[in-house]
């Protein structure tokens, strides 16, 4: 066990520093940052000097060290754009894509879980085949289309909520709702057939036939052990969603880390970018770190080397 | 071929087809998804043929037209564009791109990250460790992200598109690949083969990869479907397909500026996408529940 969770942190260690050779390999290749400070007219003396101010005459491993050790200070660089720093930036938009991403993330597993369960329970029903349906329409439909045509109709033609922005709770239900929909078909789908694949199994027969109550035959026996590949998915997409939802908060002109990151990369404002991105990624292999352990815990039967 | 045929015990090859073919038979999911992939590939191929007009042809006296309008003899069945391009056109030929960076990308892909697989499952040892954590790294990456700045830096274009979408695509290959790879690895009939003499190229590409094919297909059965999003999520966001060439991302990003005044813009190209990725999530689905009769329980 304890093998096994150090194992695992080595693991994300590893993972954060390719993400972080792979973010100092974009300023390089984005850009030359020198041409971007600097007017139109320097003469190659400024440019030369500029060069060695900033550290960019060094040899490149020398320069990824130095960028890593800025990094784990903190230290992203100005925005080029905003001359603020990168990372303040970014932990900005942190409260919008936080809030977005629980709202949506909390709708989908709201109507994603219970669906599931009630589409195992009465397998090959009406119920099962809406509930598929539903899944499958919904991984099939692109986000930003589902996000144009909510906007289309709701805040449009029946003007019930804005049509973007962020404000109270009003502004919060399209977007959540939108993006939502793709991450409930995901859960829908594995919660059905995780339940299916227990609600065969012997121990549930048994309880049945001691007489226990259909509600607690579901709700303690199956459910609970169906609910591990349920909980490692949900944790994936938490992660995936605070990294910031790229596409959504850009049709929503939601102000979280997604809209930022898109501004920045067409501003080719390189510090903000490499924030973003290694915000968005430490997030990711956090949540998958957590959701490993959680599962350790959660399934004693499970022993890790 | 003398060592494959003298083997104890041969891998199953043609055989494990039989039952795709059956399960399709019985499946009305399967025939809905072919018929709709065949349709638009089909419509893709005799784009020219089938477009009432041509696609760029501006009229700027009849712009935004609605659906079933009739002007001057025509009938507009899908209305017309901000610069009064017939829509309908524009839609037929914009299947092209789609089906285009869509198989590319996942042709692409899958060649790559089975490949990698592959190495990474048969040799093992410090290949795979280092494959591995390669491909760590890349979910972790925000794949729109990574795909926005490269797209950023080598310049918008169909070609560079199916490469970045080729890039962000390959780890799902290679994983499966490389799992599937560790089970094959210690059969019998590679003991044997083995034992026989022959080297690791030959059972790799005899009895390693046959048996991998069926997976990958069902993969890449799903992903063309996420390509074909990915690709217009990515001219949305304004790094994808040049505003040129008629693409349904590029329409939904016009329609999007003129939502409250003409909804069909956007409406008609995002769901010619639904109904496409829909074709190619029912075919996977098929193919999974028929290779694979334990993952669907459907």
């Amino acid at each position: 066990m304890q093998r096994y969770v150090a194992r695992r942190l080595v693991q994300a260690v590893f993972v954060l520093v390719g993400i972080s050779v792979v973010a100092f390999a974009l300023t390089h290749v984005i850009g030359d940052p020198v041409v971007l400070l600097l007017p139109f007219q320097a003469s190659q003396a400024q440019v030369i000097a500029m060069q060695h101010m900033l550290g960019l005459d060094q040899p490149l491993p020398v320069q990824y060290l130095r960028f890593a050790r800025a990094v784990l200070h903190g230290d992203f660089g100005i925005s080029v754009r905003q001359n603020t720093p990168a990372l303040s930036l970014v932990l900005d938009r942190v409260p919008a894509t936080a809030e977005l991403a629980s709202a949506a993330l909390v709708i989908a597993v709201g109507v994603a879980v219970p669906l599931g369960i009630a589409a195992a329970l009465r397998r090959r029903t009406i119920i099962d085949r809406g509930a598929l349906l539903f899944s499958l329409v919904g991984q099939s439909m692109p986000t930003f289309w589902l996000g144009l045509q909510a906007i289309l109709v709701f805040g449009v033609v029946l003007r019930w909520f804005p049509t973007g922005g962020i404000g109270g709770l009003r502004h919060l239900v399209l977007p959540a709702v939108v993006l939502g929909v793709f991450s409930a078909a995901g859960i829908l789908r594995l919660t059905r057939s995780a339940m299916l694949d227990i609600i065969s199994e012997d121990y549930l027969r048994t309880a049945r036939a001691k007489g226990l109550r259909e509600v607690a035959v579901v709700g303690r026996h199956a459910l609970r052990n169906a609910s591990l590949p349920i909980v490692t998915w949900i944790g994936l997409e938490l992660g995936t969603l605070m990294g910031g939802a790229v596409v959504t908060e850009t049709v929503f002109a939601w102000p979280g880390m997604g809209r930022l990151a898109v501004q920045a990369i067409f501003a080719r404002d390189i510090p903000v970018v490499q924030a973003a991105v290694l915000f968005a990624a430490t997030i990711f292999v956090l949540a998958t770190l957590l959701t490993d352990l959680l599962y350790v815990w959660l399934d004693p039967r499970i022993h890790y080397s | 071929m003398a060592v494959g045929s003298v083997l104890p015990e041969v891998p199953p090859r043609r055989s494990s087809w039989w039952p795709t073919w059956r399960a399709a038979r019985r499946d009305p999911g399967a025939w809905v998804g072919a018929v709709v992939l065949g349709s638009v590939v089909l419509v893709a191929w005799l784009a020219p043929h089938l477009a009432p007009m041509d696609p760029d042809a501006q009229d700027i006296i009849h712009r935004l037209l609605p659906p079933m309008a009739v002007r001057t003899g025509h009938r507009f069945w899908l209305g017309t564009d901000q610069l009064g391009r017939d829509l309908l056109s524009r839609v037929t030929f914009g299947s092209r791109i789609s089906l285009l960076v869509g198989f590319s990308a996942v042709a692409l892909s899958a060649a790559f990250g089975t490949t990698v697989g592959v190495l990474s499952g048969y040799f093992g040892r410090l290949w795979d460790d280092l494959l591995m954590r390669v491909t760590d790294v890349q979910l972790a990456f925000p794949s729109i992200l990574l795909s926005l700045a490269i797209v950023a830096i080598l310049g918008a274009g169909v070609r560079n598109l199916i490469a970045v979408l080729a890039i962000s695509g390959w780890v799902g290959y290679a994983r499966v690949t490389r799992s599937r790879v560790l089970g094959i690895r210690e059969r019998e009939y590679i003991e044997a083969a083995r034992a026989l003499g022959a080297r690791d190229q030959r059972i790799i590409f005899r009895h390693v990869v046959p048996n991998v094919l069926p997976s990958m297909l069902t993969i890449a059965s799903f992903s063309l479907g996420g390509m074909i999003t990915s690709e217009a999520a990515l001219t949305f966001l304004g790094l994808g397909i040049p505003s040129n060439i008629p693409s349904w991302g590029g329409m939904l990003t016009d329609g999007a500026q003129y939502l409250s005044v003409a909804w069909w813009l956007a409406t008609f190209p995002g769901a010619a996408i639904m109904l496409t990725v829909l074709a190619t999530n029912l075919i996977g689905d098929w193919l999974r529940d028929a290779l694979d009769p334990r993952a669907g329980a459907g």
